[in-house]
């Protein structure tokens, strides 16, 4: 797909990313404080931007499979590709609920927020840097010692 | 809405900010994704990116996998930085506004040369903390907010809905417990 991508398929990814940012921007979610004040059940209003976001993505993954074969930019199948379920989803749930908890800020919000003007945020991001090297670390590790047989203990 | 008919006291302890800037911001970061899934069949999350930025540097066989989409994901992050930028332009700094947008109280506003930037009073330790949380979570856990939450639970994926149901109710303990403990901001 890298070797000879359609001249449209960059600039669809950024309409595509702009919309999203606006969004999260218009919405306020890009403000670390808004979520917490979803989280302390003090202003429900995120739940209606989880929600609309996701009645828009349920109707178009919905019918667009069932309208057309192929995407026109790098055809690809709209086939559903799901994630299979593992303990991993609760660990990692859990642990990404502490972090959105203590900090109030999720990926795509914490770029939308640099984007607002919230240089604060870089600390967020430094640290989602700091935590996916971490568990890739961990996990590249694991999978090393797991392929290469070691000497018994 | 209904709600507000039969009882205003009530939708005001609720959405205090009212519905209609946080629908219609929905709204829109749904069809951000869209439009990237009818052009590519992808469904975008803004999570992977931290590890498929990280395979630029690292050679952990962990982040090689996403070589492939390392760099659209770059354009994509981008997107979302300058969508948010063109929204500060525009509704924060007051250029446009809609009966539809209600602007906030948090946080500081600061006014640069017209362009109207917002700051946030969360503490750096806490967001820097949270965020190393985060950035293990969502990866270890197949997705965040914009994988699982919107692509995830559109596409009806129960993985998707199991993570987010378990992420929602440990993200509220936890901000529940930071709050009784008085740590503000």
């Amino acid at each position: 797909m890298s070797q000879s991508r359609h001249p449209l398929f960059m600039p669809l990814i950024f309409v595509g990313g702009l919309i999203f940012g606006f969004g999260l921007g218009f919405s306020h979610m890009a403000r670390p404080e808004v979520v917490l004040n979803f989280l302390q059940f003090e202003d429900f209003g995120l739940l209606f931007v989880m929600g609309g976001a996701a009645v828009i993505t349920g109707i178009a993954f919905g019918l667009v499979p069932r309208l057309f074969d192929r995407a026109p930019l790098t055809g690809d199948t709209y086939g559903r590709r799901l994630k299979s379920f593992d303990r991993n989803v609760l660990i990692g749930g859990a642990i990404f609920g502490v972090g959105w908890g203590l900090s109030g800020i999720c990926p795509g919000a914490a770029y939308a927020s640099l984007g607002v003007g919230n240089v604060t945020i870089l600390w967020a991001l430094a640290g989602m840097f700091v935590g996916a090297y971490l568990q890739g670390y961990w996990r590249s590790q694991r999978t090393a010692s797991e392929t290469t047989p070691t000497s018994a203990d | 809405m209904v709600t507000e008919l039969f009882a205003p006291a009530l939708y005001e302890s609720l959405f205090p900010n009212g519905i209609s800037r946080y629908a219609v911001g929905g709204l829109l970061v749904g069809l951000g994704a869209v439009v990237i899934y009818l052009g590519t069949a992808i469904s975008a999350g803004a999570s992977t990116f931290l590890e498929s930025t990280l395979s630029y540097v690292s050679d952990q066989s962990r982040f090689q996998q996403y070589r492939g989409s390392r760099d659209w994901r770059i354009v994509f992050t981008l997107g979302i930085i300058s969508g948010a930028a063109v929204y500060a332009l525009t509704f924060q700094s007051g250029l446009v506004s809609s009966g539809l947008y209600e602007a906030g109280t948090t946080g500081q506003l600061h006014d640069i040369g017209g362009f109207t930037v917002w700051l946030t009073d969360v503490q750096p330790w806490r967001l820097f903390l949270g965020g190393i949380l985060v950035g293990i979570g969502t990866r270890i856990g197949k997705g965040c907010t914009s994988g699982h939450g919107v692509c995830g639970v559109g596409s009806a994926s129960k993985t998707s809905i199991v993570g987010v149901i378990t992420f929602l109710i440990v993200a509220i303990g936890t901000a529940q417990v930071v709050m009784a403990l008085g740590v503000s901001p």
